[in-house]
């Protein structure tokens, strides 16, 4: 009776899991076996062009390059803005401010990482759009800066959360003998602390970098969405993700322009991927040291 | 080189036998842990295991429960004989078999829950589920732990909110609230001050003769203290086995002398 | 003294940089409560929308998002808890629990604009759902499993194997042990875990837009085939779909207010729920 009832235990709990494990297989699966007729007809080399226009009248065209340099365009403006700010952010926190002034700090920032991204993207558009269009002189504020801007305060409390972390953790008989030697506090941090915690503040930025060029709806709302190969912050791009969030409704089942948006997110997955597998080596770096 | 002694216990007025143990090997994987292992444990005696830290004593005791088992990996031959059933016998219940052999662990694990339902816990797994009976249960076991005079005012508080010594008491009468016949302690006071090490010490002497004890320390006066019988072990042989008086005055086995001399270990 | 000055303005930066950062954050919630509170109303909360959205209430929306997160917890919770429960507790350690593990970690960290395109290609096109509740729920489901199945592992591996121990040697059964004494002591921290994940879920735009999103539809919702309003999406809609910017601004504060209080209000109960847990086990 009760060996029964343990093996009926268990063999529910395993289907359970064996369901989540098809699920997580099934998202995977699902999106290559979507992606891949495309690779047959019209060919993976009309993904490598320059011209993002899948609805074209006259000749579709998929190349991604725009796309491609959109978000690589916002990700990096939006990472160079945000890792000063946030490892200078997470050294205050955990070094300098007063232990009351930590207890409130720290949560309070994270409170960024819990908004809704529709409430940031709706504060850009109600707040920096007007800002960067007046500052720069432009027609329209809908840019890639303004776009890195939310992505670097989207950012932000993932690195300093992290940083702070791995900071906090570095041993107070580094610190000791460092200030022992007659190094001031802030030489100690620079010299001593921060290096010690690099493996963490490393790992803070890819998974930094990682919630940024995934960021739909705040890109989508503030960039303009202009499919266009270009550098310049001051214009209008599209990303990856706001392709897919813009296009996904109106595409027809099983079309080429359907596997299209399918292989943008394939590659969307495979750098979340490789980003993810970088943060985890770095944690467990840290973790270990 | 080490002795492999298989010492028979002495024969002198010949002690009923509760747990013998006939050729026991154990593996940790490809490690193996215990060699040949024969030895009989009397019944309402106190057996003391003593040796050197890594020698396989509680991996021993481990297996005289089968709490190895929840160990990935690990492989045992041999016989093992409680009330002359084989616990290793393929259509032996594990459940019944821990419930007959209760278990003290080295660091004091009370549950999260108040002294009542940590004693209470046993018995309910065992489908007693009057109120009045479980009260009378939880009573008895704490009173024979010889704590039931502390807590009795405030079983409703968590178990961790007690001292170390009162923790591991409250655990030896959570262990005797589902009415075994032995009791398995691994190192019970060496989480432990002075003082509550001596509570132990006396609640042993208490409860010897009612329950067959088998207790690892590698305290050698402790052992000297509270077992009739001592087991010497060495690298995962048992070097060698008898009352304890003898194997403190007159230990056949030179390694073993060295040992509670305290000339190495 | 050189040495001195460069110091006192070294941590004159590092303060400004930190609060800049905390001004923003404070920006940020003290604009949308300041002006999202004056357009809240009975009105408001409890009426339908009208004038394609620029008048009336965001009934519909809340009543769909709260839909949607009733589904969304009933397929993951139950299912992310049993998994972990599985993996933790009767799994042994493998290549095979290794593998499964990283796929678990890299479904988390997928954008959830894919999982808002995965659910749209096989709920609401390939199985047929439609745009409806039961395809949103699936997919904020499939996108918060992860989150939740990491979370509960974690509860889990955080009681002690001495509670496991213990209970064994009281001759319980490997399942008894696991309900009466891990689970009790893991289910708060699961719980916690989970809750942050869900309210995230709630908040999320990306999966929804193309799985059960209705931009305006002006009544509530009679079976799990139906399409419904949710607050993201209609703060989004509103934001960027609305000709006459100016004079729905109240109805767009009052929205992302109320969004706010919805995602903020689920992340503090999870919040106080675990500090009050913490307190509470030390082992
Ligand atoms: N869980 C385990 N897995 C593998 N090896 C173990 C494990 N537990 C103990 N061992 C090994 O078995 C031997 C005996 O250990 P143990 O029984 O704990 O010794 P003692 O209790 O006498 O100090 C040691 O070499 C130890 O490293
Ligand atoms: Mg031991």
């Amino acid at each position: 009776m009760q060996k029964w009832k343990e093996k009926a235990v268990k063999l529910g709990l395993l289907g359970a899991s064996s369901t989540s494990i098809l699920i997580v297989l099934l998202i995977f699966f699902y999106l290559i076996k979507e992606a891949l007729p495309f690779a047959l007809d019209p060919g993976l080399s009309s993904l490598s062009g320059s011209l993002w226009a899948p609805t074209s009248m006259l000749k579709e065209s998929f190349g991604i390059l725009p796309l491609l340099t959109g978000s690589l365009l916002v990700t990096a403006m939006a990472t160079i803005i945000a890792i000063p700010v946030g490892v200078i952010a997470a050294i205050y926190i955990s070094e300098i401010a007063r232990p009351a002034e930590r207890e409130v700090l720290k949560p309070f920032i994270e409170l960024l990482a819990a908004l809704p991204s529709v409430v940031i993207g709706f504060f850009g558009l109600v707040v920096f759009v007007p800002l960067v269009k007046s500052v720069f002189g432009l027609s329209t504020g809908l840019t890639a800066l303004t776009g890195a801007l939310l992505l670097a305060l989207m950012a932000i409390p993932t690195i300093i959360s992290i940083s702070e972390d791995a900071i906090s953790s570095v041993p107070s008989s580094y610190k000791q003998a460092s200030l022992a030697l007659g190094a001031s506090k802030l030489e100690t941090i620079f010299k001593i602390t921060v290096p010690a915690a690099l493996s963490g503040i490393v790992a803070s930025i890819t998974l930094g970098i990682g919630r940024v060029i995934g960021e739909t709806m705040a890109v989508l709302m503030v960039t303009g969405n202009a499919a266009v190969v270009t550098m310049n912050p001051l214009t209008s791009v599209r990303t990856m993700t706001a392709t897919i969030a813009a296009e996904m409704g109106e595409v027809a089942f099983g079309s080429h322009h359907y596997r299209a948006l399918f292989w943008v997110a394939l590659i969307l997955l495979g750098i979340t991927f490789a980003l993810n597998i970088l943060a985890q080596k770095a944690l467990s770096k840290y973790k270990l040291g | 080189m080490v002795m492999i002694g298989n010492q028979t216990p002495p024969q002198i007025d010949e002690p009923e036998i509760e747990i013998d143990v006939q050729n026991l090997d154990f593996y940790y994987g490809k490690h193996q842990a215990l060699h040949d292992i024969c030895m009989s444990v009397p019944k309402g005696m106190v057996t003391a295991l003593i040796g050197p830290s890594g020698c396989g004593k509680s991996t021993f005791l481990r297996t005289l429960n089968r709490m190895n088992d929840i160990i990935g990996g690990t492989r045992v031959e041999g016989k093992i004989v409680i009330q002359s059933k084989d616990i290793y016998a393929p259509n032996i219940d594990v459940v019944m078999l821990r419930k007959r052999v209760g278990m003290v662990f080295q660091k004091p694990n009370p549950f999260p829950k108040s002294i009542f339902e940590n004693v209470a816990y046993g018995p309910r797994i065992h489908g007693i589920k009057n109120r009045a009976q479980l009260q009378e249960i939880v009573e008895r076991s704490l009173v024979r732990a010889a704590i039931w005079d502390e807590v009795k005012d405030r079983l409703h508080i968590s178990g961790l909110e007690l001292s170390g010594g009162q923790q591991q008491r409250l655990c030896i009468a959570r262990a005797l609230a589902v009415d075994p016949d032995i009791l398995l302690m691994d190192e019970p006071a060496s989480a432990l001050d002075p003082r509550s090490t001596q509570r132990i010490e006396d609640l042993i002497a208490e409860l010897r003769g009612d329950y067959t004890i088998v207790i690892v320390t590698h305290n050698m006066q402790q052992a000297a203290r509270v077992s009739d019988y001592t087991a010497f072990f060495y690298e995962g042989h048992l070097i060698e086995f008898g009352k304890t008086e003898r194997i403190f005055t007159k230990p056949n086995n030179k390694q073993t002398e060295d040992y509670i001399t305290g000339r190495f270990g | 003294m050189a040495k001195k000055k460069t110091e006192k303005i070294v941590y004159g930066v590092i303060w400004f940089v930190t609060y800049l950062v905390v001004f923003m954050v404070g920006y940020i919630i003290f604009d949308i409560v300041i002006k999202g509170l004056p357009a809240i109303s009975w009105g408001f909360l409890t009426q339908m929308p009208a004038k394609s959205g620029s008048q009336g209430g965001i009934l519909p929306a809340i009543v769909g998002t709260f839909y949607l997160v009733i589904g969304t917890v009933a397929i993951a919770l139950p299912l992310g808890i049993a998994s972990a429960i599985y993996l933790n507790e009767y799994s042994k350690p493998s290549t095979f629990t290794r593998m499964i593990r990283l796929g678990i970690s890299t479904l988390a960290g997928v954008p959830s604009i894919v999982f808002g395109l995965f659910g749209m290609g096989l709920f609401v096109l390939a199985l047929g759902f439609g745009k409806s509740i039961l395809a949103g729920s699936l997919t904020l489901a499939c996108m918060v499993l992860p989150t939740i199945i990491v979370a509960s592992e974690e509860a889990l591996k955080a009681v002690p194997d001495s509670m496991r121990e213990g209970s064994l040697a009281l001759g319980a059964t490997k399942w008894q042990t696991i309900y009466k004494n891990v689970l009790p002591y893991a289910l708060p921290g699961m719980l916690t875990g989970s809750i942050l994940g869900i309210g995230r879920a709630a908040g999320e735009t990306a999966p929804i837009i193309f799985t059960v999103a209705a931009t305006l539809l002006p009544r509530l919702p009679r079976s799990i085939f139906d399409q419904v309003m949710a607050l993201p999406y209609h703060l989004y809609m509103l934001a960027t779909q609305m000709p006459n910017q100016t004079t729905i601004k109240p109805m767009q504060y009052g929205t992302a207010f109320v969004l706010l209080v919805i995602v903020l209000g689920v992340d503090v109960v999870a919040i106080i729920f675990r500090s009050r847990l913490r307190r509470k086990n030390k082992w």
